[in-house]
């Protein structure tokens, strides 16, 4: 880092990121009892919402991401499905 | 009224088995009877820091088996005639453990003890959970680092929901033991303070060891600290921790080494 860069960034030391890096993260864990539930609510969820799309569109299993992230006071959870021959599917109610 | 005590910390290699020898020769050392029970089934070690290795002949599992009796088991040591040791065996069985036999095992440990304490394995599993079921103490041993915090983290909701006092709807008091500490890299904001560790632990401090060559010299050695190195830094915090555990009550602080100028010359010279 530049001369200027240090002295510009976030004063911060690593132990204080340490210290709010496992705020968030315990708050998380304490709130899902032990720990081992949101993996599999996570599971669950990415489970369920395949097999609705697989009603409509066939899925590459592989082409799948499912991404979390977890904030402080909300998390995000992305799911990327790679649909394809979209073309046929908007097609598929005229034909 | 007999006490028994868990050292646990859910991660490996924070101090569990040199603080379980520590703490339980400084409580021998203030008049208690005192047995150290190894529940590190497969990988004891207990027996090794204690100097007592050559001499086991049962464990735990052995008693618990019926293949021996509890007094053929247990070692005495020869320093402190007042300190006592279980050990762990050796066996890959996991499930050589039993509840039942624990239970029995620390029914009768209780009559002929002050305290019992038990030296957790690592991880959430049935050895460290049978560590803790009977326990009314817990020393939680955590290093300054965000992996020890989070898995002491997840050995303190075990120790509110799946012990034997939880069950009963009462609490095993628990005790945060700092180990590894080193006051001038938290001064510098390079390692979590005392402070931090507190706040997101949320559980009362009983002392902080710090960082000290003294540690590895003892083990070397097969002592407790506090015994091949009473006046030592770490020796006093874990000194004034079993006070604690034993009601008493000791302002908290980082023992630092006493060194004089000759110590240090010598010392130089030495290394």
């Amino acid at each position: 880092m530049s001369f200027f860069g240090s002295l510009f960034s976030r004063n911060r030391n690593s132990a204080s990121v340490a210290r709010d890096r496992l705020q968030i993260l315990l708050a998380h864990e304490r709130s899902n009892a032990s720990g081992e539930d949101q993996s599999e609510l996570l599971v669950q969820l990415q489970k369920e919402i395949m097999e609705v799309i697989r009603r409509h569109v066939s899925v590459d299993q592989d082409k799948v991401q499912v991404k979390l992230d977890r904030g402080e006071s909300c998390s995000m959870l992305e799911i990327d499905i790679e649909v394809p021959g979209l073309e046929k599917l908007t097609n598929k109610p005229e034909s | 009224m007999a006490k028994v005590l868990v050292v646990t910390s859910g991660k490996g290699g924070v101090g569990k088995t040199t603080s379980t020898a520590a703490l339980g020769a400084a409580l021998a050392k203030s008049g208690k009877k005192v047995v150290l029970v190894d529940f590190d089934v497969g990988l004891r070690n207990l027996d090794l820091v204690m100097g007592a290795e050559r001499r086991v002949v049962f464990d735990l599992v052995n008693v618990i088996q019926g293949d021996a009796k509890l007094p053929q088991a247990l070692i005495k040591d020869k320093r402190l005639d007042n300190l006592s040791l279980l050990p762990a065996s050796q066996t890959r069985d996991k499930d050589a453990l039993t509840s039942e036999g624990v239970a029995q095992v620390i029914k009768e440990l209780r009559e002929k003890f002050d305290w019992v304490v038990c030296d957790s394995p690592a991880g959430i599993e049935r050895g460290a959970q049978l560590a803790m079921y009977h326990a009314d103490h817990a020393v939680i041993v955590t290093n300054p680092e965000v992996s020890s915090v989070r898995d002491s983290d997840r050995i303190i909701g075990l120790l509110d929901s799946t012990t034997e006092k939880a069950k009963a709807g009462q609490k095993v008091e628990k005790h945060l033991l700092l180990t590894r500490y080193d006051p001038s890299r938290a001064a510098r904001g390079e390692m979590m303070s005392v402070d931090d560790v507190l706040e997101i632990l949320s559980v009362p401090l009983i002392g902080i060891v710090p960082e000290s060559q003294e540690v590895l010299k003892a083990s070397n050695v097969g002592a407790p600290v506090t015994i091949a190195e009473p006046e030592s830094a770490p020796s006093r915090a874990y000194f004034d921790a079993a006070r604690r555990l034993s009601g008493e009550k000791v302002e908290i602080a980082v023992p630092t080494e006493k060194k004089g100028f000759f110590d240090w010359l010598f010392k130089r010279g030495a290394a």
